[in-house]
């Protein structure tokens, strides 16, 4: 059996990356905050990994105030949905068929 | 190339991340059994000490006026164990589990559950108010059982089956009112105690 490598795609390599995917694709939207306590990384970690998702368009961000203070919750992408999806489906097919 | 140990390891972390952030996974099965400890001898007290077991829908105890807030403190202070261990254990259970109690999660289990139990509570007062005790058990029983069965959606899936018994069984005691205290014992007392000895050994060994 062929199976295309290509749709494991490269912003899902890291495990804090894929978390965060994970995590997005069952919640409609989380805040940086609950974000850091499920995935137990520091700040500037996270950021740098959402960031990376964000260049892309695989989740976006919308910003708000809460009480005048920031509140910023990000969400799956159509995109990022899809990309996941496949991901997730090409993992399955590798796991199988490595299976004697 | 990765092999193919890292690829069974992403689908299991993918697993586990959207279990873990969709559901609160730090309810205490013992918080269960010594919930359904509380309620059998609040039934226990409520029985032979007050002599409630009202056989018709407005039937209140003889020598009601000082009865009557008795009865509400006893089942006030039920209430306030049940929820106080039940916060406590999970407080543990989280602990170990290395997650805050209070998150993404436990919130929206908590709101969930609010809506069917604030309208069972208001309600519960105006029954008392007009009389009608013989409704309060069953009454208690059934949007005690509409909450789970809500709160099935955000934890264990388990809760939704027990939120199911108690509405059958608040609505049989609807039925034969004679039997209303009894099915309140079960469905609070038993049921909890049944309950939490399942998930203590399904999950927590």
């Amino acid at each position: 059996m062929k199976i295309s490598l290509a749709s494991l795609h490269k912003a899902f390599e890291s495990r804090i990356r894929l978390g965060i995917m994970s995590a997005l694709a069952v919640n409609d939207t989380l805040d940086f905050n609950s974000l850091k306590d499920f995935l137990d990384v520091t700040d500037g970690n996270l950021a740098s990994h959402i960031k990376a998702l964000e260049k892309e368009a695989f989740i976006g961000v919308s910003k708000s105030f809460v009480n005048r203070k920031p509140n910023t919750k990000y969400f799956i992408t159509t995109a990022g949905k899809k990309a996941f999806n496949d991901h997730l489906k090409t993992l399955e097919q590798l796991i199988k068929s490595q299976k004697p | 190339m990765k092999k193919e140990k890292d690829y069974v390891g992403d689908i299991a972390a993918i697993r586990s991340m959207m279990e873990r952030t969709s559901k609160f996974l730090s309810l205490s099965g013992w918080a269960g059994i010594m919930a359904g400890i509380y309620a059998l001898m609040g039934a226990y007290v409520a029985y032979v000490y007050f002599a409630f077991d009202p056989d018709e829908v407005t039937q209140v105890p003889s020598d009601e006026g000082i009865v009557l807030p008795k009865l509400i403190a006893l089942a006030v202070a039920v209430l306030v164990l049940a929820i106080g261990t039940a916060i406590f254990l999970s407080y543990k259970k989280a602990d170990k589990r290395g997650e805050r109690i209070w998150n993404t999660t436990s919130r929206r289990l908590l709101i969930n559950m609010s809506v069917p139990l604030v309208a069972g509570g208001i309600l519960i007062f105006v029954l008392i108010s007009k009389g009608l005790i013989g409704l309060v058990a069953p009454f208690t029983l059934v949007f005690y059982g509409l909450a789970l069965y809500n709160a099935g959606n955000f934890t264990y899936a388990e809760v939704r089956m027990l939120g199911l018994m108690e509405i059958v069984l608040g609505l049989v005691g609807l039925c034969f009112i004679g039997y209303g205290l009894l099915c309140w014992a079960i469905g609070f007392g038993v049921l909890h105690i049944i309950y939490g000895i399942y998930i203590h050994y399904r999950y927590e060994r």
